[in-house]
């Protein structure tokens, strides 16, 4: 049994090794792709960011819904309904924007990228590309990388002003609440310090799923059911990614 | 040996083993410049292994590949993708982009490699899809096509850049009889006409001895036999006699290695 444990871990660094490493190549062919190839990156955002934006926009929509009533009926017990914006803001900008944005974009954006380089792999796309001279690196793997975490900041940008209007739509429009305190409360109270952190999360959340799309696809066994397998690794290792990184960034930030 | 001038690839004592298996053992094969070299044998034997093998896309266990008297196994990755410049490749299932259209699947090559005008690329895609009968496909998408025609877009694309060595991987399977006859006189002029060099992995022995200068029959990894397809079909090897006339019984057995039928079908092996 120990024996199956340490070849078990020995595996994992491995794996974890090689992921670093295709990391690096990625970073270190970006910054060229990005400025020679910069209509195939833009194609990318197009395709990660602009197709997520509608399951992004109704998500957000009844997120921030669900904070208004759940901030109302708590915060009204103490009278403090006012701060149900505050609530909302502090709620949606330094956590739930970032972190659900993510996960629904594993579950859009991740699983459509996997899917597609596996498949690619899988019907001999990527060999043929070699075959022609053409590094399916920087034709096909980079632009994906950079198109994913370009799209994800806007997106949890997106998210969380459709989820503060979902929450001024519930607490302000159906609940009551005063429309001046909703907005003042949360202009005196949030700091820059708290847009901050949602940025880095969104820009490290980006990095984290868009890596992990590519690299389970890039690494998709070529079958039918192998392709399968990274789409769903795809979701479950970067949620749990996301959700251990959101943990380390807030305590480094607190 | 031959001539190294005359050889535009040299395979040397060559092994290769996947897992456990071993595909090839001190196989050495030379491609002739200049002529239509067709590669044959039993399924499993590892051609389009070889042809992986040759293009570096598989990296040997052991022994050399030397294409114009370099060894492939000492280049860098630049130097390896300016030598693949000089391949054109026919994947076995086509290997088309999906995203791109029949038309920019066969420009895709030029746009990455060249800054030809839009003007010139059209006129050079145009001439290659009409030379496989598929300029009418030029707006189709791979996935409206049938295999053959997926397969012959393929060969538009692998000719695209005027490469000095084209390389097909089971040609003519799935292709119905017109296109077939079309595409083997097609390798043939088009080896002749640009003066490059072919080679051939397929199990058409018809085709295969209508259009190759020299034919190699891969068999238990090694060369089992080589020549002109007239010397082949006249060699009293019983493995050659049998590929070339498709002969059940011979020394290739048709049953991969099992257990005695009588005593499976009975259940007695599971007994035991």
């Amino acid at each position: 049994m120990f024996r199956d444990l340490y070849l078990t871990f020995k595996e994992f660094l491995r794996t974890f090794g090689a992921m670093q490493l295709f990391f690096l190549r990625l970073l270190s062919n970006s910054p060229s792709i990005f400025v020679k190839r910069f209509n195939l990156v833009v194609q990318q955002v197009y395709n990660a960011g602009a197709l997520s934006l509608v399951i992004i926009m109704v998500c957000g929509l009844f997120v921030g819904g669900v904070l208004g009533l759940q901030g109302h009926a708590n915060l009204s017990k103490f009278n403090a309904e006012d701060s149900v914006g505050t609530f909302a803001a502090f709620s949606l900008i330094k956590e739930l924007g970032p972190v659900i944005t993510a996960l629904l974009f594993a579950g859009r954006a991740g699983t459509a990228l996997a899917s597609e380089i596996g498949l690619m792999k899988a019907t001999d796309q990527l060999s043929a590309m070699e075959m022609m001279a053409i590094n399916p690196l920087r034709r096909v793997l980079v632009p994906r990388f950079l198109g994913g975490v370009i799209a994800m900041p806007l997106l949890v940008a997106v998210f969380t002003v459709i989820g503060l209007f979902g929450a001024h739509l519930v607490g302000v429009t159906l609940l009551g609440v005063d429309a001046g305190a909703f907005w003042q409360q949360m202009q005196s109270t949030l700091e820059m310090g708290d847009i901050y952190e949602g940025i880095v999360k969104s820009i490290v959340f980006g990095i984290v799923a868009s890596l992990y799309a590519v690299w389970e696809g890039y690494n998709a066994v070529p079958t039918a059911e192998g392709v399968g397998r990274a789409t769903t690794r795809t979701v479950v290792l970067t949620a749990i990614a996301v959700l251990i990184l959101d943990f380390m960034i807030t305590a480094v930030s607190i | 040996m031959a001539d190294t001038a005359e050889n535009i690839i040299e395979v040397r004592d060559l092994d290769y083993s996947r897992g456990r298996l071993e595909i090839f053992k001190g196989l050495n094969i030379n491609i002739r410049r200049g002529d239509v070299t067709a590669v044959m044998g039993p399924s499993g034997t590892g051609k389009t292994t070889l042809l992986r093998l040759i293009t570096r896309q598989l990296v040997p266990d052991r022994g050399h590949i030397f294409i114009d008297s370099v060894d492939i196994g000492t280049l860098n990755q630049k130097e390896l993708y300016r030598l693949r410049r000089r391949f054109g490749v026919l994947f076995q299932n086509g290997a088309l982009l999906t995203d791109f259209s029949v038309f920019e699947n066969v420009a895709f090559p030029l746009r990455e490699h060249t800054k030809l005008p839009n003007r010139l690329i059209r006129h050079v895609v145009l001439t290659k899809l009409h030379a496989v009968g598929l300029r009418g496909a030029a707006d189709m998408m791979p996935g409206q096509l049938s295999g053959g025609m997926a397969r012959r877009v393929a060969l538009a694309r692998a000719m695209v850049m005027d490469p000095d060595i084209l390389i097909y991987d089971e040609p003519f399977v799935g292709l119905d009889p017109i296109s077939m006859g079309v595409i083997v006189r097609l390798v043939r002029r088009m080896n002749d006409a640009l003066g490059i060099t072919s080679i051939l992995v397929s199990h058409d022995v018809q085709e295969i001895a209508s259009v190759s200068d020299c034919t190699y029959l891969i068999s238990n990894g090694k060369v089992a036999a080589s020549g002109s397809p007239t010397e082949l079909q006249n060699t009293q090897s019983k493995l050659v006699q049998q590929f070339m006339h498709g002969m059940a019984d011979g020394p290739v057995p048709f049953h991969f290695a099992a257990p005695d039928y009588e005593e499976q079908l009975l259940g007695r092996d599971v007994e035991q």
